[in-house]
């Protein structure tokens, strides 16, 4: 390396002519453009841009030049040098893109490839079902109340209306514990939940109390001993079947899409008075050209449950001031909702296990 | 209950242009549920005409049969007005005789289609016709023979044989009871329509006497009124009327002879069971009191019965001749030799009728009324209408006397406000109106203001509150009335904790793989045996029932497991590679506090009888339980597939803990049905208050070979309440420190029967409060440890929250831990 050139001497030195200069710039230049990847540009780098490099030995020599020397000889190996950095950078980049272009090309799998390494897992629809029912109600500001589906004779039946004498006690086929005396049953309907929540909170009440239910039916395509029911109970001052109406309208709206609605036939059940069946709008056909729907089978309308304004007698034995408030409760099967919801044609394939079955449901909300 | 749409019109004057449509729909709306409609002549077309035999030649046969080859007068039906042949196989007719023909041309039930065709000999041009060819009954012995007047030759028979009458079924609830007869399903009908009605009861009565048979009744509670009537002289040979056994057969009733087809249709047409005694087999008075204990009879249907203190019998000189308002006794039974008929119309207590037919497993059409209630002033008037009709079709005559016991219970007013019907349904009633609907459906109203007494007629002996009189208001004004209100509830609290965590519960584990089954959660000893329970496994006590669907399967289970290996199986053998299964669900356990109390309902039980109420019944957890069998991961194009593990098993109950926030801790422990080397017990809580909450591994062997899945597969059970109960509720915010983290690793030596958790724990305990997490990454056993021995290896992170660790620190730290390791496990570091 030559010392700084302290004293005067115009003395050219070869590197820092302009032509020297040009030329060593396009000799860069041209190697740059013919780098054909990155190894070959690290090379050229290193010959052209590099320490050694004609450019970088010529910068150094510019200290050595006369001051009034200095800034042509500075200006003119600086634009050399950046022409050079920058044609470096931009046939880095490119030959970059290059590579990067075939790597990825060389990496490209097939996408396809089944990805199922462990299996899905669903929960069961009857457990969807009911979540939606009771997140439906939630929403209106009610309540999800449950109770124990092993239950005392006298909630099930009694404190429901249902005396030991009553003609309905014996229409719901009951699986009794053993000795029959213990006066312990296998509820026959959710209804004892009613009971208990009225025996436990004071009005205004609003709950929904989904659940499984246990009768001594033969185990059929439209029957099994054991099955689910959602009940809803409403107890609050002013409280009116219209209450109710709006209640399962709402109701069957948010289940089965607008315009589903409800209407009312007269009925008996021991714990209402006014009773109703309830029964839900066809959603398949809407009541239009109902005679060739197999959802309703042709009558526009679909039996869902049973309702009606709570009997007073029901009120007090459950320690409801049946003077000030009054109430209404409605209930239906899940199962069976379920079933035409989702047009299923066997009942039991619901407690049958077949993953295929309950995978099939796996995306229900 | 079938009723003929003719029998009601004859009740009822509805206008012609009413369909039988819109009849059943309108009855619907007032509460009489349509079934169905029937319609006996869909299923023929004619030409079904009247025609009059003219000839019959009988002409032996070959194969022994005689036909009969008859030319029958069929008017100008045929088109010509010559008489037609007509082969016909039956006998029990004569020259001039008027029966149904059915025409070439012609389809019968079954899609039977009739044409003129060569048959013995002849061309037989239709066919004469038996009732059940027609879809009339059972009666095939021959064909029908009309009554003289019934037509002439040629005339349409489908009028001729009620085939253009209806029929509707309607469902009748049990408060209805008055729709169980023609009476009540015509009154309704009658308010529908504004029809006049004519009550078939409404009759003129001879006043009652001592002249009849005498009848004592010792139990007016139990019979509040008894009629008695006698009429001699029939003939039993007397045939029903074809109409009455045309209705009979309508409504359902299978025509059996003349006195007992009557006391069936006057049943129908008036709702009160009748009982016909053959009234010389009786032997003096008829008398009604209770059964005395080890009494016994044998009623008419042959069975020979103990009756009850609380069953009500009536009795002759002889003993117990019936089982009242149910069944007769077979001495005095009516039978094809009776002349003389005793008639019993009598009211009976509901309630002793339907503990007496429960008893004895009777239900009969007349037990259903009797235990539902009959209207009990109408006992004289239906006695009447029998005798009516046994000497009109029977050729009797009536004896002199009308034996009337007791007085009908007088219906007890119900007082109400006259704004109530309006108050209940939210239907605009105004008072006037609501006292013309109660007066509409019979009640006798006094209005005093805005307080209204109504009394409820004889046939409604379901009213007795003023919510019943409400539910009349609103089914006359119409349930469609009600307006469409939503309700605003002061706001609600959402669900509940339990409810939010349940969810998540079966979102974790359907997340994980598994898919959710709900079985039926019955269980026996084969299933709990297949568990390989022992004896004493608190888990063999279980909630027997009295009346269980199988013998095999007698009790509400105490695990999730028989049925969730039951529905693995299934799969499996349906195909599949292998299953992963969860459910969640109530098990029981029997409670020692029962029986549980039967509290009346006139006031609320108190805290203490409800307490009392609840202990009685058995505790109810709710479980979770995990199957895993065969395949879990399948083999595919990253490599072989893996079969589930008792890894898998507690895999998931950590993966659980973890979602819901509960610190879990898994130990070593041995419990049936799980393999004893490979089964976890899973403990929540710390300290004095660790709970065992369920286990989870392998399952033994010959459990997996006697429910039929494959071996090593896994399982988990444990009580998803009790995990619950020690979930994380407020979840604290976490204070991180962006200091470096200090990385170490230690191998220890330790026995191979201590497991990795102790390890693991002393571990923790010893490093203090720099270590941030630990995890152990390799288990190794092999010559280079010893036999009996194991390597575990721990990936050990500390970080400080202040400060950047020094090596010195970090040194000591890790030293800390190895030697709290070293003195409680007896490791070695290796």
């Amino acid at each position: 390396m030559s010392g700084p050139n302290t004293d005067y001497d115009p003395v050219e030195v070869t590197p820092l002519k302009p032509e020297e200069v040009e030329a060593a710039r396009d000799a860069a230049l041209a190697a740059i453009a013919g780098a054909a990847d990155l190894e070959a540009l690290k090379q050229v780098r290193i010959d052209h841009a590099g320490d050694r490099s004609a450019l970088a030995l010529a910068n150094r020599e510019i200290g050595a030049l006369p001051p009034q020397a200095r800034k042509e000889a500075g200006q003119r190996i600086g634009q050399a040098r950046g022409a050079v950095t920058q044609a470096l950078a931009a046939r880095q980049a490119v030959l970059e893109a290059e590579h990067e272009e075939r790597m990825l090309a060389e990496e490209t799998v097939d996408v396809t490839l089944p990805t199922d390494r462990v299996p899905a897992g669903a929960r069961h629809p009857l457990t969807t079902g009911s979540e939606l029912i009771a997140d439906i109600f939630v929403a209106m500001g009610w309540e999800v109340a449950e109770g124990p589906v092993i239950e005392a004779e006298w909630l099930n039946f009694d404190a429901l209306n249902l005396g030991p004498d009553h003609p309905a006690r014996t229409m719901q086929d009951t699986f009794w514990t053993d000795p029959p005396e213990s006066g312990v049953v296998l509820r026959t309907h959710t209804s004892p939940v009613q009971a208990r929540t009225m025996l436990t909170r004071t009005p205004p009440i609003y709950v929904v109390c989904p659940g499984r239910v246990f009768r001594t039916d033969e185990y059929d395509a439209t029957h099994s001993p054991v099955f689910h029911q959602v009940e809803g109970l409403a107890i609050d001052e002013g409280i009116t079947m219209a209450h109710l109406k709006g209640t399962l309208d709402h109701f069957a709206t948010a289940m089965f899409g607008e315009g589903i609605t409800t209407r009312f036939r007269p009925s008996y059940f021991p714990f209402t008075e006014p009773s109703a069946e309830v029964d839900l709008r066809c959603f398949v056909c809407r009541g239009v050209d109902s005679q060739d729907c197999r959802t309703c089978r042709g009558e526009g309308w679909i039996e869902w449950g049973g309702c009606g304004v709570v009997n007073p007698r029901v009120l007090t034995a459950c320690g409801v001031d049946a003077e000030r408030y009054t109430g209404f409760a409605f209930g239906m099967g899940i199962d069976r909702t379920l079933m035409f919801r989702h047009d299923i044609e066997d009942l039991r394939a619901l407690f049958e296990g077949d993953v295929r079955f309950t995978t099939t449901f796996g995306s229900e909300l | 209950m079938k009723a003929p749409v003719s029998w009601i019109r004859e009740l009822v004057d509805l206008p012609a242009e009413v369909t039988t449509e819109a009849l059943a729909a309108r009855l619907t709306d007032l509460g009489l549920k349509l079934e169905a409609i029937e319609r006996p002549g869909d299923q023929i077309t004619g030409p079904l005409v009247v025609g009059r035999v003219l000839t019959m030649e009988p002409e032996p046969q070959k194969n022994g049969k005689t036909i009969n080859w008859c030319t029958v007068d069929v008017g100008a039906a045929n088109g010509t007005g010559e008489p037609q042949g007509i082969v016909c196989g039956a006998h029990n007719f004569a020259p001039g005789d008027l029966v149904v023909v059915v025409l070439p041309g012609g389809v019968l039930p079954g899609g039977f289609e009739i044409s003129a065709r060569k048959t013995y000999g002849h061309v037989s041009a239709g066919m004469i016709c038996s009732a059940r060819e027609l879809g009339l009954g059972d009666d095939h012995d021959g064909i029908i023979v009309l009554p003289a007047d019934a037509g002439d030759p040629g005339a349409d028979a489908f009028a001729v044989l009620g085939l253009d009458d209806e029929v509707i079924e309607f469902e009748i609830n049990p408060d209805r009871a008055y729709a169980l007869s023609l009476r009540g399903v015509a009154r309704d009908a009658a308010l529908a329509f504004d029809a006049p009605y004519t009550d078939p009861t409404d009759r003129e009565l001879p006043e009652p006497d001592d002249a009849g048979h005498p009848v004592v009744v010792d139990d007016p509670a139990g019979c509040p009124v008894f009629a008695a009537r006698t009429v001699a002289g029939l003939d039993p040979s007397a045939p029903s009327p074809d109409w009455m056994v045309r209705r009979l057969t309508q409504a359902g009733m299978r025509p059996i002879s003349l006195a007992v087809d009557v006391t069936n249709y006057v049943m129908l047409e008036t709702g009160r069971p009748i009982h016909g005694y053959d009234a010389d087999k009786v032997r003096g008075a008829l008398r009604v009191r209770r059964a005395t204990a080890g009494e016994r009879l044998t009623t008419l249907d042959g069975t020979d019965r103990e009756l009850s203190p609380e069953d009500l019998v009536v009795t002759d000189d002889s003993g117990i001749i019936g089982l009242g308002g149910v069944m007769g006794g077979a001495t005095t039974e009516m039978s094809g030799t009776t002349t003389r008929v005793l008639v019993e119309a009598a009211h009976w207590d509901p309630v002793s009728m339907f503990r007496t037919g429960k008893r004895h497993k009777l239900s009969s059409e007349a037990g259903k009324r009797n235990e539902r209630g009959v209207d009990p002033t109408i006992c004289g008037a239906a006695a009447d209408r029998v005798v009516e009709l046994l000497v009109a079709h029977g050729g009797g005559v009536a004896e002199p006397g009308f034996t009337l016991v007791g007085s009908p219970p007088e219906p007890d007013p119900i007082v109400l406000g006259g704004q109530l019907p309006a108050r209940v349904t939210g239907i605009d009633v105004p008072v006037d109106a609501a006292v013309r609907h109660l007066e509409a459906v019979g009640c006798t109203v006094e209005r005093d203001g805005d307080t209204l007494t109504a009394t409820p007629p004889p046939w409604r002996p379901d009213l007795t509150d003023p919510f019943d009189l409400v539910e009349e208001v609103a089914r006359v004004v119409g349930y469609d009335q009600v307006p469409s209100v939503v309700p605003t509830p002061t706001g609600g609290r959402g669900l509940t904790r339990s409810q939010r965590l349940r969810r998540r519960v079966g979102r974790t584990l359907a997340g994980a793989g598994c898919v959710e089954v709900i079985s039926f959660p019955f269980t026996g000893p084969a299933a709990l045996d297949a568990l390989g329970l022992p004896a004493d496994d608190p888990r063999r006590r279980t909630v027997p029932l009295a009346n269980p669907i199988s013998t095999e399967e007698p009790s509400y289970t105490t695990t999730l497991l028989p049925g969730l290996l039951k529905a693995a199986a299934r799969n499996l053998g349906r195909g599949a590679a292998g299953v992963s299964l969860f459910e969640t669900g109530t098990v029981a356990f029997p409670s020692d506090a029962g029986p549980a109390p039967i509290y009346g309902v006139e006031w609320r039980p108190t805290e203490a009888e409800l307490e009392k109420l609840y202990d009685a019944l058995p505790a109810q957890p709710l479980h979770l339980a995990v199957v895993l069998a065969g395949e879990r991961e399948r083999a595919g194009w990253w490599g072989p597939g893996r079969e589930a593990g008792w890894a898998d098993a507690v895999g998931l109950v950590r993966r659980l803990a973890a979602e819901l926030g509960v610190a879990l801790t898994v130990r070593a422990a041995s419990l049936a049905p799980w393999h004893p080397g490979r089964c976890a017990e899973l403990v929540v809580g710390d300290g004095d208050d660790q709970v065992v909450v369920g286990h989870a591994g392998e399952l033994h062997p010959r459990v997996c070979q006697a429910v039929g899945v494959p071996a090593r597969s896994a399982a988990v059970e444990l009580d998803l309440d009790a995990l619950l109960r020690y979930a994380e509720d407020v979840v604290p915010g976490p204070e991180l420190s962006s200091f470096p983290v200090a990385k170490e690793d230690v191998a220890l030596l330790v026995d191979a029967s201590v497991t990795a958790a102790e390890v693991e724990a002393a571990l923790r305990e010893g490093a203090g409060d720099l270590l941030e997490s630990i995890r152990l990454f390799d288990v190794y056993t092999g010559e280079q440890v010893g036999e009996g021995r194991k390597s575990l290896a721990f990936a050990l992170r500390f970080r400080a929250p202040d400060r950047t660790l020094t090596e010195q620190e970090t040194g000591a730290a890790r030293d800390a831990a190895v030697a709290a390791a070293v003195a409680r496990t007896g490791a070695v570091q290796r």
